[in-house]
């Protein structure tokens, strides 16, 4: 069974939104942020709302818990909790409904819970707060429900800060503060995007068993069309403060109406890796058994080493992408870092076109700089926020003696070359949206001509449809320019869209290494295995709206 | 955790000599013959001599250094050229006024300023907010002393509530303390309340756009619950350090208010030793209110493990 | 984002940033009175009825009188006169002392900043020179060095440059981690370029906010300086020499301590008001939560 395909006509509605409308009523011309949404939500079900930043999906989670941000205002439309409406209610009233009733989880584990406080305590304070329990009887409960969650030995944890515990057992104590009073409602505001593939695989079994096993009509705002496809009985696509289209799971991604849904389905990478660009014997990046090694400690303090990165050894050859792939804490982007000399390796050879930088000094690595260039994650950070476009990128040549004019002309060029107007150049970021200021950034690492482009996690924060068109330019510049690219990621399908080759990370360690075909049809290592099984989704051909097996059909091998 | 504390007190021992090398070099380095400014224009060279002989000033600048630290090592803080007695000892005569009444300062002002900055910072932008905010830039602004005359103005001249001036030690009542140590205190509270009421007003306003802030109002967590149990610690490290930076303006402000309230303390103490140019005075009290400050940093960074369990490296 | 008018200057992040809606009458008020200080204090030469250094032995402490509206004082001088001439030199050296303190703590702040052998060390100093309570180190320095204004300066603006310092510092550090910097190193601009074309800048903001609460500070350092009897020379007229004058007539004659505080308080708070008001201009998070 791919999807869920349970009836809930039957079951009673927990929660119903009736042309909820939300506005900025202080903003000029007063923008409306949700444009009269209907939802229902029925007992024991799983509805999705997913859309892109900017959606309204974490508006409505927020309007119904009534913790809307003072600049936004409901203005109009019904929240029925069972049959009650809770707009007129006060804020007491609305207090003892909220973890009693209606629940919520939300996005970051690392900061949702109280940093000073024992997450036992905090568990706690929920029936403090509801309850008349003793307190013999709410610490039963508490430690109970910590059980369901599955947390491994409760004693020790119960009594922990919540820094003393990782993303995935602080999400875990966040549910079981949602679910410990049993709400009829939870809401769950993309509970495991910070997570990683497998911890987040966890996480939504988790969910999924407690709902059965409590009968929780849940919530679930995501922007992810994978978990959709995990997760979801009825899914409700937003845009712009709209549902464009609601339905059963599988009608929804089988036979997508409206073409907003369509399009984002198919801006969705599909897991199944691509035809690899042809090899060449032209290696442009060596490098050989690369350590870093952290810490070690100082006089009075000893600290424990982390071997970031354990003897990893690649070549790259030219016009050809390397993925290395990994979740937090793998080493991947310390083997970026170390490959930019932003940071020293601790032994090992790095060769750019048969050179080796890794030990270099500053002077001496400069002539190769510009043969080896960056794309970061963060597009609102990785531009000066000072200096207009031009200035940013023509930095790079001025420094190599390129005469400004040249490099100006240059520039414009490259403004075309990446789909934004001419007149970008005199224009500063701010003005630009992340996607913008993405290729803004690719544009700028281009300009140097570089053999070597290093993307770390460089659509990781766009939305699917942007990243969809970042990539397709990282691919149109490859071609033209035979950049080879080092592509770090942690998604699955984004290195599986562009990878000719993948490497495996897990704990400073590479424990595969092949063609990306290979790799991902074919896992040798039980840790990529564990990876792509994790991936949500993977079953689902999003871009073709069919299953990866009917896909595999069509087109067999 | 014994281990951070260790390393803390370590730590401080650089700091503490470099307070010393600096208050060592203020005189040795400043232009001129230090004996000749100590003992002033009409100073005859039979007087120089002296001060030279009393201070070591004929020796190279090592040995006096390593002389005068042996001698702070011993508890000896020199003798005063004014009224030849140990400085230890007038120090001692005089600890006791500026002790009880910078106590008093800190209960009044902590007691004051920490509800008045979380009141602020939850009714943000309101008109609490605003006369919270319009108080403690009043209380920046205004010079300690001015704000010690108009109390006597309003309270001792036109009130006739409190005496103008004169000091009576705990030790003969606390009612008798208060009557004479009330408006010094409260004048020092002034400056101390503007500082920390702020700085709480800023950190509680940073704490209350947090994440776990909007956990646990989706418990259903009254706002008083939000407001002590959950972000009032959060804010707690913050506080603490302003108190304790704010400690060195307290210490200006004692020699002020001293001055104005004429309290025999070691503020007026360290006034007039510096109107006599009394160089030893001088340079324990530098030196000891410095340590003082170091100090009470001290047990407030280790205070700061007991309220954020994150600090124990 | 992208369809915002095409910019009309280079000044345009700057201008977005000083063009905000809810500035506050607080600190228009403050700005109109602080120009009103400066301007009278510029023409007090002018404006003041009496020569402020003319004793008349017959006019001693004298009430609000025909000619004198603010009386006289001990030594039958006009109060208006050497109230409105003694803010010269107070605002003279609380901006001298702003300039030195923030150019000095700029330069330390950056070596600091960048270079990690210096910081260590550097911030060392810092923490001891904070150590020193900033009264005490600041009459220190001028019953030493005598009661110029240069050595008042002086003592005034070393207390102050720790504090520049690790603003500078903390600046820096976090500007370091930024993309755009890496980016830089990656497209080969070296140190020196990096610092002056990337850093500096980041560090412009806070130190004008810094600059303007330093000011106020010192202005009121040297008033408590002059009051302890530690100031410039007691013959030159500052708002600080009268108070301290006015200490022993305090009771007889109130207004030369408040004439003369009222001026200085207006005048630093006009100054802490505008600081306040440019911060929270300035601060990007207040800036995001506000958008």
């Amino acid at each position: 069974m791919l999807f869920k395909t349970r009836n809930f006509d039957a079951a009673p509605v927990a929660l119903s939104a009736e042309a909820l409308t939300v506005n900025l009523p202080d903003t000029p011309g007063v923008p409306q942020v949700l444009k009269g949404i209907d939802v229902t939500i029925r007992q024991g079900e799983t509805v999705c709302l997913v859309g892109e930043s900017g959606s309204g999906k974490s508006v409505t989670s927020l309007a119904v818990m009534g913790l809307l941000p003072e600049a936004l205002k409901v203005a109009g439309g019904k929240i029925l909790l069972q049959g009650q409406n809770l707009l007129p209610l006060s804020q007491a009233q609305m207090r003892e409904l909220r973890a009693a009733r209606v629940a919520m989880i939300f996005q970051e584990p690392m900061t949702a819970l109280n940093p000073v406080l024992r997450v036992g305590d905090q568990i706690m304070e929920v029936m403090e707060l509801h309850t008349r329990l003793s307190a013999a009887e709410r610490r039963r409960r508490a430690i109970d429900i910590m059980e369901q969650v599955h947390l491994p030995d409760v004693p020790r944890i119960f009594r922990s800060y919540p820094h003393q515990l990782s993303g995935g057992q602080r999400q875990r104590i966040m549910i079981a503060m949602a679910l410990v009073l049993e709400p009829v409602l939870l809401i769950a505001d993309e509970p495991t995007t910070a997570l990683d593939v497998t911890t987040q695989k966890q996480i939504l079994l988790l969910i999924d068993e407690l709902q059965q096993k409590h009968g929780t009509a849940v919530l679930f705002i995501t922007h992810d069309m994978g978990v959709v496809a995990e997760i979801a009985d009825t899914v409700c696509v937003m845009k712009h403060g709209e549902i464009v289209e609601h339905g059963p799971v599988e009608q929804i991604l089988r036979h997508p109406k409206a073409d907003y849904t369509r399009k984002l389905l198919a801006s969705v990478p599909s897991l199944a890796p691509r035809d690899p660009r042809a090899e060449t014997q032209d290696i442009v990046l060596r490098v050989s058994k690369l350590n870093k090694i952290y810490g070690g400690g100082g006089i009075f303090r000893k600290l424990p080493q982390a071997h970031a990165a354990k003897d990893v050894s690649f070549s790259l050859t030219r016009g050809r992408t390397l993925g290395i792939v990994g979740e937090s804490g793998s080493g991947k982007s310390t083997v970026a870092r170390c490959i930019m000399r932003l940071i020293d390796p601790t032994s090992g050879r790095i060769e750019l076109d048969g050179t080796d930088i890794a030990t270099l000094s500053r002077g001496g690595l400069k002539p190769h700089r510009k043969r080896l260039q960056v794309v970061f994650q963060d597009p609102m950070r990785s531009l000066n926020p000072r200096w207009t476009i031009a200035q940013s990128l023509i930095e790079g040549p001025l420094n190599y003696g390129t005469p400004r004019r040249e490099a100006m002309a240059e520039a414009a060029r490259l403004m075309g070359v990446v789909g934004l107007p001419e007149d970008s150049l005199r224009r500063y970021p701010h003005q630009f949206s992340g996607g913008q200021r993405q290729r803004i950034a690719i544009a700028r690492a281009v300009m140097m001509r570089p053999d070597v482009l290093v993307a770390d996690e460089a659509v990781s924060a766009l939305d699917v449809s942007v990243q969809a068109q970042v990539l397709e330019l990282l691919d149109q510049l490859q071609r033209d320019l035979g950049i080879a690219i080092v592509f770090i990621t942690h998604d699955l399908r984004v290195a599986a869209q562009i990878c000719d080759e993948v490497i495996v990370m897990q704990r400073g360690e590479v424990v595969e290494h092949g063609p990306a075909g290979e790799v991902l049809a074919h896992p040798a290592h039980p840790y990529t295995r564990a990876l792509i099984e994790a991936a949500p989704g993977r079953d689902w051909d999003f871009q073709n709206f069919r299953s990866m097996s009917e896909s595999q059909d069509a087109h067999p091998a | 955790m014994i281990g951070y504390i260790l390393r803390r007190i370590l730590a401080v021992i650089p700091v503490m000599l470099l307070v010393a090398v600096f208050v060592f070099a203020l005189l040795r380095l400043t232009p001129g013959d230090p004996a000749a400014i100590i003992a002033g224009d009409m100073a005859t060279p039979a007087q120089l001599e002296r001060i030279r002989e009393a201070m070591g000033l004929n020796q190279p600048l090592h040995v006096q250094f390593v002389t005068w630290v042996g001698q702070l090592l011993r508890g000896d803080l020199g003798t005063s050229l004014i009224s030849n007695t140990p400085v230890t000892s007038m120090i001692g005569a005089r600890i006791g006024p500026t002790l009880s009444i910078a106590v008093l300062t800190i209960l009044m002002s902590v007691a004051l300023a920490v509800p008045m900055g979380v009141i602020a910072a939850w009714k943000h932008r309101s008109g609490a907010d605003y006369t919270v905010m319009a108080f403690s830039v009043l209380g920046f602004s205004v010079p300690v002393f001015v704000i010690g005359y108009v109390f006597i103005l309003i309270f001792s001249l036109k009130l006739g509530w409190f005496p103008v001036q004169g000091f009576t030690p705990i030790s003969r009542g606390i009612g008798p303390f208060l009557y004479n140590a009330f408006l010094p205190a409260l004048t020092l509270t002034t400056i101390y309340v503007a500082l920390i009421a702020r700085m709480t007003r800023a950190n509680m306003l940073e704490v209350l756009g947090e994440d776990y802030i909007r956990t646990a109002r989706a418990k259903g967590a009254p706002e008083r619950t939000v407001l002590f149990r959950h972000a009032l610690k959060n804010a707690a490290v913050p506080i603490l350090t302003v108190i304790g930076t704010g400690f060195a303006l307290l210490i200006g402000g004692v020699v002020v208010t001293e001055t104005v309230f004429n309290i025999p303390g070691i503020g007026r103490l360290t006034v007039d030793a510096i109107l006599a140019r009394d160089y030893p005075v001088i340079q324990a009290m530098i030196l000891l209110t410095s340590f003082l400050y170091v100090l009470v940093n001290l047990v407030i960074d280790l205070s700061y493990t007991f309220f954020d369990p994150r600090i124990r490296y | 984002m992208a369809q915002t008018p095409e910019p009309r200057s280079a000044m345009q992040p700057v201008l977005s940033v000083i063009r905000l809606p809810h500035f506050g009458i607080g600190p228009k008020i403050a700005a109109v009175v602080l120009l009103a200080i400066v301007i009278v204090t510029l023409l007090a030469n002018w404006l003041a009825p009496h020569d402020p250094l003319t004793m008349n032995p017959l006019m001693r402490l004298q009430g609000p009188i025909e000619g004198h509206p603010l009386g006289t004082d001990n030594y039958g001088r006009d109060i208006l006169s050497r109230v409105l001439i003694g803010g010269r030199l107070s605002l003279a050296i609380g901006i001298a002392t702003a300039i030195v303190a923030v150019a000095l703590g700029l330069v330390i702040g950056m070596v600091a900043g960048f270079f990690r052998t210096a910081d260590a060390i550097i911030m060392r100093m810092m923490d001891a020179l904070m150590a020193i309570p900033s009264i005490l180190l600041a009459i220190a320095l001028v019953a030493l060095n005598g009661p110029s204004v240069g050595s008042v300066i002086a003592a005034i603006t070393i207390p102050e440059i720790p504090r520049v310092v690790r603003l500078v510092r903390a600046v820096v550090l976090a500007a370091r981690e930024e993309p755009y910097v890496e980016a830089a190193i990656a497209l080969g601009s070296s140190m020196p370029k990096i610092l002056v074309r990337h850093l500096v800048p980041n560090t412009l903001a806070p130190l004008i906010v810094q600059g303007t609460y330093i000011l106020a500070s010192a202005i009121l350092t040297e008033a408590i300086l002059s009051f302890l009897g530690a100031g410039v020379s007691t013959e030159t007229p500052t708002w600080g020499n009268i108070m301290a004058e006015g200490r022993q007539y305090f009771r007889l004659k109130p207004e030369l301590i408040l004439w003369p505080g009222l001026m200085l308080s207006l005048c630093i708070l006009s100054i802490n008001l505008l600081g306040d008001a440019a911060r929270d201009m300035l601060d990007p998070r207040l800036k995001k939560r506000a958008g």
